[in-house]
């Protein structure tokens, strides 16, 4: 088997539950609609979602792993950030 | 022939092509041109097996005798099966197995889609459940036929000549016998000549779409309906039922 010339793609699937597209893994095919063919048979076959996104790998942007230090570090001592100091009501969900 | 035997023949003639045909798929199985289409191709076989299995477990209750689905899979004479002869032949190259496949699909769609309007309603439940199925079987199979025919010179080249090579075992899948006749004829069955233009015009859309030239030839070799199959039905059934004949009920 070779994949020679076929780009990558990323596929991200929606969830019968889920209110967003997951990433859930990458495959070859020769343009988008081969994509979007080749996740249903390689990443639903088990009813795992409703929707499905492709993109090509080479269209995202991706964070430099060495930058994570001046990138995420400094987040890390401003819990005042997350919303727990303050008393929700009980009707509201998902919060 | 009885009715109830008509309709017993009937259902292994559907059955026995889903199951052959998933079968010669299934050989796919670790040898697709890429893993994602050997994943596609055996998902499809999957399929087909599934459908042969609800159609022959039907078929067995017909027949009364205590036959099982695999009973009649795996135990029966190549003379008593009754699929059509293009589902038997050898799966080829990448584009021979598509051309065959789309072939197929298209006829299957139609079929399905007519026998879910028969009187026999596990019948009419088997096709809709199947049809699901097909729908996306007759879209793959389109689509590639597509790709490979408008794709490069070669493609075009290969598809074409899967095209030509295969022509010759299209038209059985729409000529009526005695037991489609006799089906189609109480309800129970598809009148096949009602759907030969829908094949037609599908066929006609997607070869123009990928520019491939449609055969001429109104010939077509038969046979499989009656249990009269090409030389390679005696192979797949030697491989399909080694198993169940050496080892009598052997279970996982």
């Amino acid at each position: 088997m070779s994949n020679k010339n076929w780009p990558l793609f990323e596929v991200f699937i929606r969830s019968k539950q889920g209110l967003h597209h997951k990433h859930v893994g990458s495959l070859h095919a020769a343009d988008s609609d081969m994509a979007i063919e080749n996740a249903r048979d390689v990443y639903t076959r088990r009813q795992e979602g409703v929707s499905i996104w492709v993109v090509e790998s080479k269209f995202i942007t991706a964070s430099n792993p060495e930058n994570a230090d001046a990138l995420f570090e400094p987040a890390e001592d401003k819990v005042y950030r997350h919303p727990t100091f303050y008393d929700l009501p009980d009707e509201l969900k998902h919060i | 022939m009885t009715t109830q035997e008509a309709l017993f023949r009937y259902t292994l003639q559907i059955g026995d092509n889903a199951l052959i045909l998933g079968h010669r798929l299934g050989e796919w199985c670790g040898h697709g041109p890429i893993l994602e289409q050997d994943i596609a191709l055996t998902n499809i076989a999957l399929d087909q097996v599934g459908q042969a299995r609800s159609i022959l477990a039907y078929a067995g209750k017909l027949e009364g005798k205590g036959r099982s689905e695999d009973d009649l899979a795996y135990l029966r004479e190549e003379r008593n099966f009754y699929n059509l002869l293009i589902t038997e032949l050898p799966n080829g190259n990448f584009a021979d197995t598509i051309a065959r496949q789309f072939f197929f699909d298209a006829f299957n769609f139609y079929f399905l889609t007519a026998l879910k309007n028969s009187k026999d309603e596990t019948l009419a439940a088997i096709a809709e459940k199947s049809l699901k199925e097909v729908t996306y079987h007759l879209r793959y199979s389109s689509e590639w036929v597509i790709r490979l025919g408008d794709g490069t010179e070669e493609s075009h080249q290969k598809m074409q000549k899967a095209v030509d090579d295969i022509w010759n075992f299209t038209g059985e899948m729409l000529l009526m016998n005695e037991v489609d006749k006799m089906m189609a004829a109480e309800g129970i069955g598809v009148n096949l000549d009602e759907i030969k233009s829908l094949w037609d015009d599908k066929v006609d859309e997607v070869l123009s779409r990928a520019t491939l030239q449609k055969p001429e030839s109104t010939w077509t070799q038969k046979g499989g309906k009656q249990g009269v199959h090409t030389e390679h039905m005696g192979f797949i059934l030697a491989e399909m039922q080694y198993l169940p004949r050496a080892y009598p009920g052997a279970e996982w």
